[in-house]
């Protein structure tokens, strides 16, 4: 089973793709850890997270087959 | 109580009216309205357009969710949120918030929370096209204009 992760507006134009998959870890993982493993970095200053499509934290626990969102601050309206 | 997005130009008086002849408007004394139309200036800079990205999916629940949030504040017979996607002009409608209760300031504040919190909760992102072809992505809404 794996975590889809995805990527949205510049922070998807900066990464160059839409998203990544990632195989669950054997433990208990979060968004942090997931994008440390994915891009060797801490998270970038004001990013936003999706946990399954609702709005979550950098420590929010993961499990496998969940779906994480990574964005930058949103500008609707 | 809906959310609709559109990805073409809409007019947001019609879909006032629509919404308007499908409820029971007997009690309900007020009804407030909000339309955003998308400015040819910003940052003192003139735009040519603008692309609104979203999350399909998760938009669609962050606007029920903000509209059920208001419903549960203020006494409110209906609400509809209309949100643009996609190649947008200027002039275009962006966001249309409606909101009827029976009372003026259900109405007026629960109108002034959604598209308050529609705007800081919501994903959407807007990538404007300025007059020499370059794009930029917004950073950030202007908090409280």
């Amino acid at each position: 089973m794996t975590i889809t992760v995805h990527y949205f507006a510049r922070l998807r134009e900066d990464l160059g793709r839409d998203g990544d998959a990632v195989a669950a870890p054997e433990g208990p993982t979060t968004p942090a850890d997931l994008w440390r493993q994915l891009h060797a970095g801490a998270p970038p200053p004001r990013l936003m997270v999706a946990v399954n499509q609702n709005h979550a934290r950098l420590d929010t626990p993961v499990a496998d087959g969940d779906e994480v969102a990574f964005f930058p601050p949103v500008t609707g309206g | 109580m809906a959310v609709h997005l559109f990805a073409e130009a809409f007019d947001p008086w019609t879909l006032l009216a629509q919404w308007e002849r499908a409820l029971p408007l007997h009690g309900l004394g007020a009804t407030s309205v909000f339309v955003g139309r998308m400015r040819d200036v910003n940052e003192q800079q003139d735009v040519q357009g603008m692309f609104l990205e979203h999350y399909p999916g998760m938009t669609e629940r962050e606007l029920e969710r903000v509209i059920a949030e208001a419903a549960a504040r203020w006494p409110l017979a209906a609400c509809e949120v209309a949100h643009r996607i996609g190649a947008v002009e200027p002039a275009d409608t962006l966001v249309v918030v409606a909101v009827w209760s029976a009372h003026r300031v259900a109405a007026r504040d629960a109108g002034a929370e959604i598209l308050e919190r529609l705007k800081h909760e919501v994903p959407f992102w807007k990538r404007e096209r300025l007059a020499d072809g370059s794009e930029r992505w917004l950073d950030k809404n202007t908090p409280g204009h």
